[in-house]
């Protein structure tokens, strides 16, 4: 049920197929909407939409090669993460840890974890270099994404990747990745009604925070595993 | 080890002010008697003082604190929520933990735009004001961060419940329910999944489903009745009832329709749990039930001594309401019932408070939040043994606090 008469209705959707001056006029009201907000132009969504994703929807036309990525690496991206995206101090490791997942202390890389090239592209394009967002161009990217390749062992040095490529890349991690089970391999167990009395004989401390002693006194420097 | 030592030291002066008061204060010299103080005598401040208000100066110590050894630098960091301070449900505005991924980004409102694009009838634009003249519904929610209590998963690590639980807000929001703005633009038949985008440079995305999306999210602009502080999203952020608080993308600017999830970084690197044989949980979206006990704690000692003592904590869960915690002070020998008390709301903070005569032995206080799905909180040990201690993200165990005898408290785990 429309709140607009619709001889209104009519003028807003004559305004739709009107040229693009007109373009920011109120959208047409939906049945039962409001008729807020105005249509987007394609140059709008264009501008914003660059999300990739895993079957290349998204990817722009372009490429880029091992050796170019390597130079525009070493100028953008080195100084956090090392000249091979081995990491400098705190800074992400992006290469390497192969075979750890199962380790006591995981490295979890681009090539040791990540389950799709798509994710590296869409994040370098959307939000590296970290302080200077959406700098690179759409080849730079496809450049950086083949040396990352290239830094984790799956492409040789003189692969160029591109558009008409990037599907054939599978990343090794991929299959390891599966949806949410809690549903059925934890609530049911956490559902029974627990002991209330004389539940346990003995007691133990088993661990205690202050033997590391790395708790901020007043938001000071410390020392231990993060969570990043 | 170790509350601050402020906290120890108001506590000791509150202590001794005890002790000099019993039954004759003038002839003790209790200063707040003996003493005609400034506040009985001089005028106070003006109406025109502080026309945006700020606590007590006596208390400037309740505030957000970083852990800066958890993150390469602070801008793409955490910080957290000083609960240990905090009675009630609701979370003040400015104490409200922070989590950026490319720092708090200052966005003007006049500039901002929030588009729908994808699989949609009508890819729409929409200013503030647009959005300021859709219908509107007011929710209180809490917001966990996926990460809470990560640190804790190999052991006690952090001492303190603002540490160890303060990752974590409860505040009512203001806003619009995301389905009347789908509903605007059209969802195509096809359009099962919806991305949301942050307009901060780390372009926070994530893939919600269309089902949730249409359940209760919002579209959200005030808190607590008042815009959205800048850290959390000024002017506009989503809101994702019960789900993990990466979700919850701040200066909202994109909502996108799709047929698929994206599986972009923050659901493929960053929030997916790596479990003990190498594999990993993926889109753990749902926060489990979990509780605190705020106080006693490690940053909130016991400094009255024995007698009547009262105990507080904290409970919520993802999936409904928490209709019962029980709480132990023998390391789960036994339980008692704590009092609920204050408002019951799905996906809400809940109070719970358990009142007791502290004989001034040592206690090991532990809570066991229920929730109205019937789901208990598991104990840490019950987590590990079916996710091991590389997950990171979703630590709902049970956590211990060891008061010694002098009332100090500490983070530990009993057997």
């Amino acid at each position: 049920m429309s709140r607009f008469p619709d001889v209104l209705k009519a003028l807003a959707a004559a305004t739709l197929i009107a040229p693009a001056a007109f373009a920011q006029d109120a959208a047409e009201a939906p049945e039962g909407g409001f008729g807020l907000g105005r249509v987007a132009t394609t140059e709008e969504v264009a501008m914003w939409d660059i999300d990739i994703r895993p079957d290349g929807k998204g990817l722009p036309v372009g490429s880029g090669s091992v050796e170019l990525g390597e130079e525009i690496w070493s100028y953008n991206c080195a100084h956090c993460h090392g000249d091979f995206a081995e990491g400098i101090d705190r800074w992400p490791v992006l290469a390497g840890g192969e075979g750890t997942l199962s380790d006591d202390r995981p490295v979890k890389t681009i090539g040791s974890y990540w389950p799709y090239l798509s994710t590296v592209y869409d994040y370098v394009y959307r939000a590296m270099p970290f302080g200077y967002s959406q700098s690179l161009s759409p080849d730079d990217v496809y450049a950086i994404t083949a040396y990352l390749l290239y830094s984790n062992y799956i492409v040789e040095d003189d692969f160029v990747l591109s558009n008409e490529n990037f599907s054939e890349i599978a990343m090794p991690n991929e299959e390891n990745f599966f949806m949410d089970d809690r549903a059925e391999t934890e609530l049911p167990q956490f559902t029974a009604e627990p002991c209330m009395t004389d539940c346990k004989e003995q007691v133990e401390i088993t661990a205690h925070a202050t033997v590391l002693d790395v708790t901020p006194e007043d938001g000071g420097e410390g020392g231990g595993g993060g969570i990043d | 080890m170790k509350p601050t030592r402020r906290s120890f030291l108001r506590g000791a002066a509150a202590a001794s002010v005890g002790a000099a008061t019993g039954g004759a204060a003038r002839a003790s010299g209790d200063p707040a008697f003996a003493e005609i103080q400034p506040w009985m005598q001089e005028l106070g401040d003006p109406v025109d003082a502080a026309p945006y208000g700020m606590p007590s100066e006596f208390e400037a110590h309740v505030q957000r604190k970083t852990v800066y050894w958890l993150t390469a630098d602070p801008i793409s960091s955490i910080n957290f929520t000083p609960l240990h301070e905090l009675d009630g449900i609701i979370t003040p505005n400015g104490l409200c933990f922070e989590r950026h991924h490319s720092g708090a980004a200052h966005v003007d409102p006049a500039l901002h735009r929030l588009m729908i694009n994808g699989l949609v009838d009508r890819e729409l634009v929409f200013t503030m004001e647009d959005l300021m003249r859709f219908p509107r519904e007011n929710h209180v929610y809490f917001l966990e961060c996926a990460a809470n209590s990560g640190m804790e998963w190999r052991g006690s690590q952090l001492n303190g419940c603002q540490f160890t639980h303060g990752m974590i807000h409860n505040v009512m929001y203001t806003g619009i329910p995301l389905r009347l703005l789908l509903a605007e633009a059209g969802i195509q038949t096809a359009g099962k999944w919806l991305l949301a985008e942050g307009a901060d440079a780390a372009g926070m995305t994530r893939s919600i489903p269309m089902e949730k999306a249409l359940d209760d999210c919002l579209v959200a602009f005030k808190m607590n009745g008042e815009a959205l502080r800048v850290e959390q999203g000024y002017p506009l952020r989503l809101v994702v009832p019960g789900w993990e608080g990466n979700m919850w993308v701040k200066w909202l600017r994109r909502l996108e329709v799709g047929d698929e999830p994206w599986h972009h970084r923050e659901e493929t690197s960053k929030y997916t749990d790596l479990l003990a044989d190498g594999k990993a949980r993926r889109f753990t979206w749902e926060m489990d039930a979990k509780s605190v006990i705020t106080n006693p704690s490690p940053q909130a000692p016991l400094t009255h001594g024995a007698g009547p003592t009262v105990l507080s904590g904290l409970a919520w869960s993802g999936r409904g309401t928490i209709p019962r915690v029980d709480v132990t002070l023998d390391g789960g020998k036994n339980w008692h019932q704590a009092r609920m008390s204050g408002p019951s709301l799905s996906k809400s903070m809940h109070r719970f408070y358990f009142e007791f005569d502290w004989n001034g032995q040592p206690l090991l206080l532990q809570s066991r939040a229920h929730d109205s799905t019937g789901y208990v909180q598991p104990t840490k040990n019950a987590l590990r043994e079916l996710r091991g201690t590389n997950s990171i993200y979703h630590n709902n165990g049970i956590q211990t606090w060891h008061v010694k005898k002098t009332g100090e408290a500490e983070n530990v785990e009993v057997s």
